[in-house]
């Protein structure tokens, strides 16, 4: 090879254009090859934000919506009921939501964005059962609380701030799903505050 | 007949190629039991594809039929459950013989210089079998299934800013669904098996580049010249090993190997056959009870164990309790051992021939991984988190301590000749 004539220079600089056209197309070529692995448009329908109107529910009272096949429980807190939920600390197995169950933004007393508003997954920690809301009579469960959730199954007991009991077999308080509200009636399941 | 082999000779140098990698292939005459289980291991390998071919004959990957075509497997398919048990059963035997395999090479030192690519491409292996098995592990889609994925998967949202979208990409769906399924199966049966065969080749490869390491740690191959003819080997090896050296103590891989080896096939086969016969669940170890129920999102399984063969790595994850931490710790503790052979900064390969100190930090690395193993399938409690700790400081140690001693470490002096 040594007594070919060479032009390295003209080699050198075609092997280089070669190489960044040839990058170009590789990372180009891996765009669809990444993005097919993203949720479908089937997938992103299915587990889209969920709207509920709020401004319906009394105070006191409990719905259920759906979200990403879960149940999502939203409570309208009276205010006997919100200034009652640090009274029964001690208790409780994470008190001050320690745990990483919650957003950011709903890590305070009321695990809520709104005092008024508990949004909560309705999935016991246990084993994914649904807990029952007890309204006014949770005093059968835990003496002296007078809302609480009860779950059927294997007996967990939860706060009205969906705080887990000492004693029961959730290990974990109800998880709260990202959520915001664009307006004051509507709440927007699925979606951070300034997020949406 | 000859003059058939002559042509493809001349067309492809296939005896050329046996006689370099079987007939001619020089290995030491010292093998001892440790050195069944590569052999052992692509045993299983071809059992894992072939009983896995049969299996997506009848398999169904979607979310609404995996589970259920899992069970008409077990119970319609003739002999459809014993393609199942062989292919459940010879997920864990991989990951036993596997290991011995790699205890064998830190042991004996077989990382070191000038072997480290080799170990490179072994360890490969070992990341590419522990993803196929993650992967296999969700197919059935049991509730084990599908929550031991949900703990791995959750673990890529640790990762600061890109974590969330990251597992919504993973999972192609805002939770574990038929979309995830689909394409752990397709990794699963193609694109990894694929992977691990070409790497399997180069392990070869590399293998029979540098040569065999022999639980002596001495070299079999003499600079060429430097041997007296009566103590060259006796045997005729390929001129591909001997043109470069003078080889020693050394017998053909063919037929004195495959023989012993084929013992060991044997062995093997008895007790992997007891246990796919009798005990295919493997005492909840092999399939987990809970897997025994369809996937269900929204009911989590009691207690969640990662398959045995995870175990180690799963305490190391589980027993620091900042979840980011906890993942780097796990990774970094593949990573060490990717890293050994320059570790090991010492050029004696051998325990045999090496200081107390290594002794002891091989006794207490061994103790600690089966300790992190064993700690991994149990639920976890302060005790275990202690032990696990204890167990992960002296995982990481031993790649440390090995460093900080192997530089000036008093070893005894190695014998020339391997000694039986």
């Amino acid at each position: 090879m040594s007594n070919v004539p060479v032009n390295n220079g003209r080699r050198r600089f075609l092997t280089a254009a070669t190489s960044v056209v040839g990058g170009a197309g590789v990372v180009g070529l891996a765009v669809p090859f990444i993005g097919s692995w993203n949720p479908s448009a089937r997938a992103k329908a299915a587990g889209a934000p969920v709207e509920v109107n709020v401004s319906k529910i009394e105070p006191g009272q409990l719905i259920r919506a759906e979200w990403r096949g879960k149940p999502v429980y939203v409570v309208r807190r009276t205010d006997d009921i919100v200034n009652n939920l640090s009274k029964h600390d001690d208790q409780l197995r994470d008190p001050k939501s320690e745990e990483a169950q919650q957003p950011e933004y709903a890590t305070n007393t009321y695990r809520s964005i709104k005092p008024e508003f508990l949004v909560a997954l309705g999935v016991c920690t246990h084993l994914g059962c649904a807990p029952t809301h007890h309204k006014g009579d949770f005093e059968q469960h835990v003496s002296g609380i007078k809302d609480g959730f009860f779950c059927p199954c294997h007996g967990s007991k939860f706060d009205m701030a969906g705080r887990v009991f000492q004693g029961v077999p959730a290990p974990l308080n109800l998880v709260v799903p990202e959520h915001s509200f664009p307006t004051d009636d509507t709440l927007l399941i699925g979606v951070a505050p300034g997020e949406a | 007949m000859n003059s058939f082999m002559a042509w493809i000779e001349q067309r492809l140098p296939f005896m050329d190629a046996m006689n370099k990698h079987a007939l001619q292939y020089p290995a030491p005459k010292n093998f001892n039991f440790w050195y069944v289980f590569g052999i052992l291991a692509s045993v299983v390998l071809v059992n894992q594809i072939v009983t896995g071919i049969w299996l997506t004959m009848n398999y169904e990957p979607s979310g609404d039929g995996a589970f259920a075509s899992v069970e008409y497997i077990m119970r319609d398919v003739d002999y459809g459950w014993l393609l199942r048990y062989m292919h459940s059963t010879g997920a864990s035997a991989f990951f036993i013989v596997v290991y011995l395999h790699m205890f064998r090479g830190v042991i004996y030192g077989s990382y070191q210089k000038p072997r480290e690519l080799l170990w490179i491409f072994g360890m490969l292996i070992y990341l590419v079998l522990m993803a196929e098995a993650f992967m296999g592990y969700l197919l059935p889609w049991g509730n084990m299934s599908y929550w031991g994925a949900q703990v791995i998967i959750s673990l890529f949202g640790a990762i600061p800013v890109i974590g969330e979208e990251l597992t919504i990409w993973i999972k192609g769906d805002y939770v574990i669904s038929g979309a995830t399924l689909n394409r752990f199966f397709a990794l699963h049966v193609v694109a990894l098996p694929l992977v691990l065969v070409v790497l399997v080749f180069l392990h070869i490869l590399a293998l029979h580049e540098v040569g065999s390491n022999n639980p002596d740690g001495t070299n079999i191959k003499k600079p060429k010249g430097s041997v007296k003819p009566e103590d060259l080997s006796k045997f005729e090896f390929h001129e591909q090993y001997t043109k470069k050296y003078d080889i020693v103590d050394a017998i053909p891989f063919h037929p004195y190997y495959t023989v012993k080896d084929l013992v060991a096939v044997v062995i093997f086969l008895i007790l992997f056959s007891w246990v796919m016969f009798f005990a295919p669940e493997g005492g909840g170890y092999f399939l987990e009870a809970p897997n025994f129920t369809p996937a269900n999102g929204l009911k989590t399984p009691e207690h969640i164990a990662p398959v045995w063969y995870f175990g180690p790595f799963y305490t190391v994850l589980r027993v620091i309790p900042e979840k980011l931490i906890g993942m780097v710790a796990m990774f970094a503790a593949i990573g060490m051992l990717f890293a050994l052979p320059w570790f090991d900064r010492g050029i004696v390969r051998s325990f045999r021939y090496r200081s107390k100190i290594h002794l002891f930090n091989l006794t207490q690395f061994a103790i600690c991984f089966i300790a992190l193993g064993v700690l991994g399938t149990m639920p976890a409690s302060d005790l275990a988190n202690l032990a696990g700790r204890i167990a992960t400081f002296g995982y990481f140690g031993f790649f440390v301590a090995l460093w900080i001693y192997s530089k000036d470490e008093k070893t005894k002096p190695v014998p020339e000749r391997v000694t039986g």
